[in-house]
């Protein structure tokens, strides 16, 4: 088993999810509360990544990534080279490309919140900061790992953004999943087979949590 | 004192446009806010506690403008420095009772928090329950909590929205004590909102009633309610029996009118109302005020006396609803030692006796 492959992608997931969790509570925040009408125009936006092809993605990042991209040019200029073919490249691809894995599920879950609970903050003396960070956030935990966790598991199992943008190198760019397809390409089968096993495990795990909060099975005030 | 003077119209695709038109003053204790539902009574809390942005006008209290058109003031619901009350209480179900009631207190220091905090706990019985989740909590008890958390605060008013709905009258009433000895106090103006009659006279205090957005009447539960002025507000108010009428002739110097009930060719005195011949009116009568007799009376001053047949009869608590055809239904409520001494039956022909004044024309 390619252990440095699957550190790579380990590595790759939790940064985005991270950085994911930073970006999208903001912008989930603003999607469902709002009152703009051309907010369907950026959830649209968003919602993106799930219906394009990874290769087009990959394909318009590369280019933008690229030494005569704008990011390319930008990342030149700072770090004295090109973002493609590294694993700051990656890192900034994938947070597009599993972006809407992290708004949505937040989204959601700000948009279920009662509304008078709201209010009530509100008319308690709350600023929206403070009801955000008292009222919010704890009654929307449940979204919140749901937005980590599967933001993590798409970032974990992606393919042809990786290869588009990152390439094939060795302990930079080969991910877990690139590795696998590379094994089967040289015929090695059980190689490829061991890979491919663990990733199903950890998906699995992984979707065992995020369906078993939302059934509140670990909610900390359903019934004790 | 709290003056509330604003418009604010609602446009919807799928109804008419809705006009709330506004213009009252609001004194320390209780002022129940009645009508029907829909007639725009939560909108005017929602206005003055900065939920909602009436369209012009001006909402004070006191010295303190909460928003002005003209000046383009408009608060924010947090710096109002209120109390509301949903119907829905809207408790945060991740606090406990006691970390709900001291919510709104972040700006005190502790002493004073915990001080607010226990007096409030106190005022409202829910000390036992401070280290319960509201899902732990009875509905009544919920009730008293989410009025600790709104009082602890300090406001300097109470906005209610049917928060006693759904309790008994007793416990309603105790908690309506409770509210009383806390405004004792202070004495701020509370605006409580319901479409029952019966929270209405459980209080008993100022009325101001409301239908499709404009204020009708106000004053005490008796007046304003025993008159009711739109078919709406008489329904609300316990109106049993609303009977399209048709103006037939007025009599102007002796204060009435007479009509006919269609389909059938009942006719009615009823007090003198701002109608013409041929109008079509509405009359409002309780159920309580329509008497019985099982022979055709005489000598009544009561100018009302229609035959009719008994059609059912329907024991519910402490008296007996029935219906009566005369041509158009009627019910009539009657004790059941009435129902025993008359012996009413199914089928048995009685005479209905109707004051004049207790036929109430309502517009139509």
């Amino acid at each position: 088993m390619n252990f440095n492959a699957i550190l790579l992608s380990l590595r790759l997931a939790a940064t985005v999810s991270l950085f994911l969790l930073v970006l999208a509570v903001p912008l989930a925040y603003w999607l469902a509360f709002s009152k703009w009408r051309g907010k369907f125009l950026l959830e649209s936006v968003v919602a993106l990544p799930l219906v394009l092809p990874p290769t087009v993605l990959g394909f318009y990042a590369l280019i933008a990534l690229g030494p005569r991209g704008a990011v390319g040019k930008l990342s030149q200029t700072v770090f004295g080279h090109s973002l493609a073919f590294t694993f700051t490249g990656l890192v900034v691809v994938s947070l597009l490309y599993s972006l809407p894995f992290a708004v949505q599920p937040l989204m959601n879950s700000f948009e279920a919140l009662d509304r008078h609970i709201l209010d009530a903050s509100a008319i308690l003396g709350a600023t929206p900061a403070r009801t955000f960070w008292k009222v919010i956030l704890p009654l929307s935990w449940p979204g919140l790992v749901s937005a980590l966790v599967l933001s993590f598991a798409h970032t974990l199992g992606e393919f042809g953004v990786v290869l588009m943008v990152g390439g094939n190198l060795p302990g930079i760019t080969r991910t877990a999943s690139i590795d696998i397809y590379d094994r089967v390409q040289s015929m090695d089968y059980s190689g490829a087979h061991s890979m491919a096993l663990l990733l199903l495990a950890i998906s699995f795990l992984v979707l065992a949590i995020v369906y078993g909060l939302n059934r509140r099975v670990w909610s900390p005030w359903s019934s004790r | 004192m709290l003056s509330v003077q604003f418009e604010k119209q609602f446009h919807s695709p799928d109804s008419p446009a809705f006009r709330l038109q506004v213009n009252e003053q609001f004194f320390p204790g209780f002022t129940v806010l009645f009508g029907p539902s829909g007639a725009g009574k939560s909108t005017i809390l929602d206005c003055i506690s900065g939920l909602q942005t009436p369209d012009s006008g001006t909402i004070s209290i006191g010295k303190q403008i909460f928003f002005a058109s003209k000046s383009k003031i408009s608060l924010p619901p947090q710096r109002r420095h209120i109390a509301y009350v949903f119907q829905s209480l809207a408790l945060f179900p991740h606090l406990t009772v006691q970390e709900n009631i001291s919510y709104g207190l972040f700006a005190s220091d502790l002493a004073q928090r915990r001080d607010r905090v226990e007096r409030a706990m106190h005022a409202f019985h829910v000390v036992e329950l401070r280290r319960r989740k509201p899902r732990e909590l009875s509905g009544g008890e919920k009730q008293r909590a989410a009025l600790a958390r709104s009082l602890a605060t300090d406001p300097q008013i109470l906005l209610l929205d049917e928060p006693l709905t759904g309790l008994d009258a007793r416990l309603r009433a105790a908690i309506l004590q409770d509210l009383r000895e806390w405004n004792d106090t202070k004495r701020i103006p509370i605006l409580y909102v319901t479409h029952n009659r019966e929270e209405v006279d459980a209080i008993g205090e100022r009325v101001v009633t409301l239908d499709q957005g404009s204020v009708l009447s106000r004053g005490n539960p008796r007046e304003v309610l025993d008159t009711p002025h739109t078919p709406a507000i008489a329904q609300a108010a316990g109106f049993e029996n609303i009977l399209s009428a048709t103006v037939e002739e007025l009599r102007p110097s002796d204060g009435i009118m007479r009509v006919v009930l269609p389909p059938s060719n009942c006719e009615l005195e009823v007090p003198l109302g701002a109608a013409k011949v041929g109008d079509q009116i509405k009359v409002a009568i309780r159920a309580g005020d329509i008497l019985l007799a099982t022979e055709q009376p005489r000598f009544l001053s009561a100018r009302n006396i229609l035959p009719g047949t008994v059609e059912s009869l329907e024991a519910r608590g402490a008296l007996v609803v029935a219906n009566l055809f005369v041509g158009v239904r009627f019910e009539v409520h009657v004790t059941p030692g009435a129902v025993r001494s008359l012996a009413l039956q199914p089928g048995m022909l009685v005479w209905l006796i109707l004051k004049t004044h207790s036929c109430h024309v309502v517009s139509a």
